[in-house]
């Protein structure tokens, strides 16, 4: 019995443990502010996870929302481990997304070497955009928090004048880019689904009907091999064992021979290409357009409260993506079915990576309660 | 010693066990001070010398016992009930604001206004300058920090503390720092002070200064109580031997030999701080095969700047720095590693190792990216760990886990991981800056034995120290830096101390 509960203590002192608890204690604000509002919390909840397991449309809506934020989270999450702080996710985004909109469009190549291809060039695009950054760290001392706020400025601006730009907005007036080649696309029988004979094998199988209503695509697939490879470079390779000495303590690196400003540059640019690869699968798998932004969408920005739930580590990005994924299209339901404001959703998400940037907190709700515990436990 | 009055307890703490988790810091531990008396805590570090005085002020609060403040109980929650009750500490690392000047910072927090709200400052330093004379302080009231020595600035700590009531002064390490006339002057202003009704306690490892300066001692070992000693009763070795549980010998053992040819050549060499003033300026230094070097100097007379430059670190303004007859000046930190200096960094938590890294870890940071540890860039951690085991066993590295983080390593077992590291490049000079600050006497004279071990193979070691008496007792030759120059070059041998120290203080 001991030996069992040592090991609770254990689980909930841990890093792992007081993320638990945190988003326990963001549901828990989150119920209480949906009381005041005046509805019942359990009802709202319930309606929550129902609006994301009840239907295989419902499951792949949340893959698919949750796939760009496992990427941006992962982005910001790499620049921590490497004493980065990446607030340019939302531009490396805006700039990944636009390059797969446009080499999606105006060329033309083979299926599959298309969709390999506008990876390589968006991501590598999106990669200079963030390596920018880390360039004018290492160069002019420029903190990277204020290059990457800027450039993020830039990005959005920039993709708002191309795409209104004549020849690549799909009518005069309309500030919206033409599809991307079907060749290029990387959703699950996007184009089959609405032939004829899609059509027809579909009303005869529900099960994929419903799934297939849904932009099944293959992002999540290509998010999750991407987590595992950055992971194995942060702790297999040379690159992510210099890249991980500068994060910890770039003196040290230095006084060892490592080149902090090579790192710099390097680890921004990888930075960049994962939070513009998440553009990119979204542009490719989801939207097949670029279209003309009212304001920042906050796939970036919500990519460092990802990874700050995550714990700024790679796998803790794929939980951290799914919970929001979760949480933002479950969210839209009680909207829809309850009446309730989907700001609560947003309220509870605060709530949560507040608790999480707070252990301390956490830790004196612990000691309350230990002390409480201990006389009970005294003999 | 006269002065102690024994009838009244100043501070009695009883029973003190403070817990970290399941680390026991200190373990039902008993200290009485009386009235008027210096009294030392010794112990290696890590032995909880310093978490037993935070509790005294108040930074940490016991998991059990008793603090009895005048025959009091007080629960000293936080520093404030300290102050209140009278208790001082001047901390290792100075707290001062280095713009203002000695008035500003000794007033922070309790300043003496007029018409509810003007700072009265005349007063201020008036009131100062009273307390200064009274201890023999001699401290400026008004000049800047900026602008005064070290030792000086420790006195503004200690007048700090007084000005806000002190009767019982705690001192962390307060010879760290400083050079031996400044010590001799910290021991003549704690005599002024207990003669004057005040009690002293100082935390240290350091066994002359506890004869010199102090009437008891209390002795910790891994947070528990050996014993409480009167200091004239007991002479060093005992003292070392109750603080490291095992006989302690203090005579770096090493023969005569002869050094061999010229192997790292400094030529008029100029480097400048980050703010532009050349702290290095004209310092020309060889440093032959085969014997130690100590370079020693008051801290600030371009150590750093000098270590910094020879490292690949900082930019040399002019001159040259040759190994094996090699320019090496303004070369890359790996260029410097690959022309086969290795050093001992200054600062081992800054630049010494990445305490968030493991051991094994730390010990490839130099050589990671090559055979057998990495291959096509991919790390290979079995051999890594082989490493690493290898040396830890030789270099006696606790506890012997090559997954343990560097970071919760005690200071010495830091050292062993570094100087390890460091040996075994096989190295053709090594440069050891201040190897041993801050580590007890066991972990000395380890650290003194690799160098002694270098210089035997036929290595230069370049040795820079605060310490004279480690310099004294481990170089075979001796220079002293002063100003970013050298003020001289002695044999070891029949060196005299305070010849030394004067030159080092630029009176020659």
């Amino acid at each position: 019995m001991t030996m069992k509960e040592k090991k609770k203590t254990g689980f909930f002192q841990s890093t792992a443990g007081f993320t638990v608890v945190s988003i326990f204690l963001g549901l828990f604000i989150g119920g209480i502010i949906l009381k005041i509002a005046g509805f019942n919390p359990f009802t709202a909840y319930w309606v929550i996870i129902k609006g994301v397991v009840s239907k295989p449309k419902y499951v792949a809506y949340t893959l698919v929302s949750a796939t760009p934020l496992i990427l941006t989270g992962l982005s910001v999450a790499f620049a921590f481990r490497t004493g980065l702080f990446n607030i340019g996710a939302e531009g490396q985004f805006i700039i990944g997304a636009l390059v797969a909109g446009l080499t999606g469009y105006f060329w033309h190549l083979p299926p599959v070497i298309h969709v390999i291809v506008v990876i390589i060039v968006a991501g590598s695009a999106a990669a200079a955009w963030g390596g920018l950054s880390g360039y004018l760290k290492a160069k002019f001392g420029v903190n990277e928090v204020i290059s990457t706020i800027m450039l993020n400025w830039i990005a959005f601006y920039l993709s708002n004048w191309i795409v209104g730009l004549p020849g690549i907005a799909k009518e005069v007036g309309v500030n919206v880019t033409n599809n991307i080649q079907d060749t290029a696309r990387i959703d699950i029988l996007g184009v089959w689904k609405r032939t004829d004979e899609g059509i027809e094998y579909l009303t005869e199988h529900p099960f994929f009907f419903d799934l297939l209503r849904a932009p099944v695509n293959l992002g999540f697939l290509f998010a999750i091999l991407l987590v595992i490879l950055i992971w194995f470079i942060l702790n297999r390779t040379t690159l992510g064992y210099e890249l991980r000495a500068v994060g910890f303590n770039k003196h040290a690196a230095e006084y060892g021979g490592i080149n902090v400003k090579k790192s710099i540059i390097i680890s921004m640019a990888i930075s960049g290409a994962l939070a513009g690869l998440a553009g990119t699968f979204h542009v490719l798998g989801n939207s097949m357009k670029v279209a003309n932004l009212a304001g920042m969408e906050g796939a970036g920005f919500d990519g460092i409260a990802v990874a700050l739930i995550g714990n700024t580590t790679a796998a803790g990005s794929v939980f951290g993506g799914l919970l929001f994924g979760i949480l933002k299209y479950g969210g839209t339901k009680i909207q829809n079915e309850l009446g309730a404001p989907t700001e609560i959703i947003n309220i509870i998400i605060g709530t949560i990576v507040f608790f999480i940037a707070m252990p301390k907190f956490i830790k004196i709700l612990y000691s309350i309660k230990l002390k409480k515990g201990g006389n009970q436990n005294a003999e | 010693m006269s002065g102690i009055d024994f009838n009244t307890k100043v501070v009695e703490m009883k029973g003190i066990t403070k817990k970290f988790g399941d680390f026991t810091a200190n373990d039902n531990i008993d200290l009485t001070i009386h009235k008027g008396e210096v009294h030392a805590l010794l112990g290696e570090n890590g032995a909880g010398k310093t978490t037993l005085m935070n509790q005294l002020y108040g930074l940490y609060r016991p998991t059990s016992g008793e603090i009895y403040i005048n025959g009091r109980k007080v629960d000293v929650s936080n520093a404030n009930v300290a102050i209140q009750n009278g208790i001082g500490m001047v901390h290792q690392h100075f707290m001062l604001v280095k713009p203002f000047t000695v008035t500003e910072n000794i007033i922070l927090g309790k300043e003496i206004t007029r018409f509810g709200g003007v700072l009265d400052m005349k007063k201020a330093s008036e009131k100062i300058r009273e307390l200064s004379e009274k201890y023999g302080l001699h401290v400026d009231p008004n000049s800047r920090i900026q602008d005064i020595t070290v030792g000086m600035e420790q006195r503004v700590e200690i007048l700090k503390t007084l000005y806000r009531g002190a009767d019982i002064l705690i001192l962390d390490e307060p010879t760290a720092v400083l050079t031996p006339q400044e010590i001799h002057d910290l021991i003549r202003i704690i005599r002024n002070l207990t003669g004057e009704g005040k009690s002293v306690i100082i935390i240290t490892h350091k066994l002359q200064e506890i004869k010199a300066a102090a009437d008891y001692c209390t002795i910790i070992r891994r947070g528990k109580h050996i014993d409480t000693v009167d200091v004239s009763r007991v002479d060093e070795n005992e003292l070392a031997a109750k603080m490291v549980g095992r006989e302690v010998s203090f005579k770096v053992e090493k023969d005569d030999r002869e050094g061999g040819s010229s192997i790292l050549e400094i030529d008029n060499l100029v480097v400048k701080d980050n703010r532009g003033i050349k702290k290095v300026n004209g310092f020309s230094l060889n440093v032959k095969k085969g014997e130690i070097l100590g370079l020693a100097g008051v801290d600030g007379n371009g150590q750093s700047e000098l270590i910094e430059a020879i490292t690949g670190l900082r930019k040399t303004e002019s001159g040259t720095v040759r190994i094996n007859n090699m320019d090496i000046t303004s070369k890359t930190p790996r260029d410097v590693i690959q022309s086969k200096i290795s050093t001992i960094p200054e600062d081992r938590q800054k630049h010494g190792l990445v305490m968030n890294f493991n051991v094994a870890e730390n010990m490839i940071l130099e050589n990671y990216s090559k055979n057998p540890f990495s291959k096509n860039g991919i790390l290979n951690f079995n051999a890594i760990k082989k490493y690493a085991n290898d040396l830890i066993a030789k270099f006696d590295v606790r506890p012997d886990d090559p997954y343990h983080k560097a970071g919760s390593l005690s200071g010495g077992n830091q050292q062993k991981v570094i100087i390890a590291r460091e040996v075994s490049n096989d190295p053709d000079v090594l440069i050891a800056a201040q190897p041993t600050r801050g580590l007890d006497v066991g972990a000395i004279e380890f650290v003194h034995k690799s160098l002694v071990d270098q210089r035997n193979r036929g290595k230069a070691v370049l040795l820079v120290s605060l310490e004279l008496d480690e310099i004294m007792n481990v170089s075979d030759r001796i220079a002293v830096i002063y100003e970013g120059k050298v003020a001289g070059v002695i044999d070891a041998k029949g060196a005299d101390e305070n010849e030394i120290g004067l030159m080092m203080a630029g009176g020659k």
